[in-house]
């Protein structure tokens, strides 16, 4: 596995002296975290154009699963590795008080300060340590629409038995409008997300080998 | 495995060899995880491939009965389905099946009687004046399609578990096989088939089964999805053994309890 292989080998000196960025809890969750998505939005595409709820679908080349039986396995098999990793992170993201700190306290004058800074692309990435306050929005953001995506799926596959959830959601088929926009605020973050990476590289080092 | 050998009563075996033809999937369905394009970094992240190819396949259906096991876990056999006013069924009601609705089974309900077999005491078949006169229940609760559209229709009939206890089944095997006129089957859970809202469907929105809505008999199932809710249901057997469904042998998940 690349994580693995790469916490191990050493790397350019400094770094290897470098304070941890990221503790081993941290990447190994993040990236479980991300083949789970890419699996559960994939397969949830796949399965969203059974039944489109708007006026598109998504082309099946970039969905999984084939067709609606092949998506629903997938989909109702990395569930189990989302939530599973999902609780883990979120556990020992309390517990170390890791949350606490690095996302909070997010200040609306400050997330407008940084945003405007970044559209001017004079906000600083050099101590990745610390989070800027546009960064904790859409972090502590993402983890909101990561329980709302998770709690409207389980009121869609169970609207009997957890129909108290799918009344919460607004019934069965407002859950269904709920998590397709909470799979879209999460595929928004992402491509931000990822982009982000691309233009600050150590930022994705840091994600794999730590510092 | 009990499968009808003799014709069905009632049932054209023009119609019937013709819909039988449909049984066999569409090769492209068959391996649906081929294709799975979006996955693609996936596999260079690994290194290896593991989308497509039997052993993702068979993986995927190991968890599928796993899931199968949590859903019977998660069942409860006193959660009732929400129940909803006249005012919100679904007008029209679609019909769905994975045929036209003119390709329906049309069956002579003079002529049909509904077979009954396996672990029960009586196994007379039943004709329809016959079901007719039995107790009737009614519900209007939520159709949710494994495609994830649902509608709310109003259904009347023979509570199942009535049914099971006028036939003197053995409530304590483990399935309730349904075989339909159009070769389609299903099997479900024995809970599922003891649960109150579990019906033997005569009548939609009180009219005589139309044939788009599964003339003479459907099993309205509240707690499953639409397709363990067959139509046009021809035979019935009380069993141990799980003897699988039309949907659920291509890959659709066993229980889909909703």
């Amino acid at each position: 596995m690349t994580i693995e292989a790469a916490t191990n080998t050493p790397t350019l000196s400094d770094a290897a002296t470098a304070p941890v960025i990221h503790p081993r809890w941290v990447r190994l969750t993040h990236w479980i975290n991300a083949l789970a998505m890419l699996m559960m939005i994939g397969s949830g595409w796949q399965i969203y154009d059974a039944s489109p709820l708007f006026g598109f679908e998504f082309p099946s080349q970039i969905a999984l699963g084939n067709w609606l039986a092949g998506a629903l396995l997938w989909h109702f098999a990395a569930m189990w590795l989302l939530v599973i990793n999902g609780l883990v992170y979120v556990t020992l993201g309390i517990l170390t008080g890791r949350f606490r700190r690095k996302l909070f306290p997010i200040r609306p004058r400050e997330v407008v300060r940084d945003f405007l800074a970044a559209l001017r692309g004079k906000l600083s990435h050099d101590d990745l340590a610390v989070y800027n306050s546009v960064q904790k929005l859409l972090y502590a953001g993402v983890l909101l629409a990561g329980v709302v995506i998770v709690a409207s799926g389980l009121s869609i596959w169970k609207p009997v038995q957890f129909k108290w959830l799918t009344a919460f959601f607004g019934g069965y088929d407002t859950a269904r409008y709920v998590h397709f926009a909470a799979m879209t605020s999460i595929v928004a973050f992402l491509t931000v997300h990822v982009v982000l990476a691309f233009l600050v590289p150590k930022s994705l080092r840091a994600m794999i080998v730590g510092r | 495995m009990p499968r009808l050998r003799k014709p069905i009563t009632g049932v054209d075996p023009k119609l019937l060899i013709k819909d039988a033809a449909k049984l066999l999937p569409e090769p492209s369905r068959r391996r649906f995880l081929r294709g799975a394009t979006s996955l693609g970094a996936l596999a260079l992240l690994t290194g290896c491939d593991i989308i497509d190819g039997d052993t993702s396949e068979n993986a995927l259906r190991v968890v599928s009965r796993f899931n199968d096991w949590v859903q019977a876990r998660l069942f409860n056999p006193h959660t009732l389905a929400p129940t909803y006013p006249e005012s919100a069924i679904t007008r029209p009601f679609p019909f769905n099946a994975y045929y036209d609705e003119d390709e329906a089974p049309q069956i002579d309900g003079s002529r049909y009687q509904l077979q009954i077999g396996g672990l029960v005491d009586n196994k007379k078949p039943w004709t329809l004046a016959e079901l007719y006169k039995l107790p009737e229940v009614s519900q209007i609760t939520r159709l949710v399609c494994v495609e994830g559209w649902s509608a709310i229709g109003s259904w009347q009939g023979v509570k199942l578990s009535d049914f099971l206890k006028l036939i003197g089944a053995d409530t304590s095997a483990k399935y309730v096989w349904f075989q339909c006129a159009e070769g389609y089957s299903n099997t479900i859970d024995m809970p599922t088939a003891l649960h109150p809202q579990t019906q033997l469907t005569l009548k939609f929105d009180n009219k005589i089964l139309p044939t788009a809505y599964g003339f003479p008999i459907k099993i309205r199932i509240p707690t499953k999805l639409g397709f363990k809710n067959p139509k046009y249901v021809t035979a019935m057997w009380v069993q141990n053994n799980d003897a699988g469904g039309y949907w659920e042998n291509q890959g659709y998940n066993w229980f889909s309890g909703l």
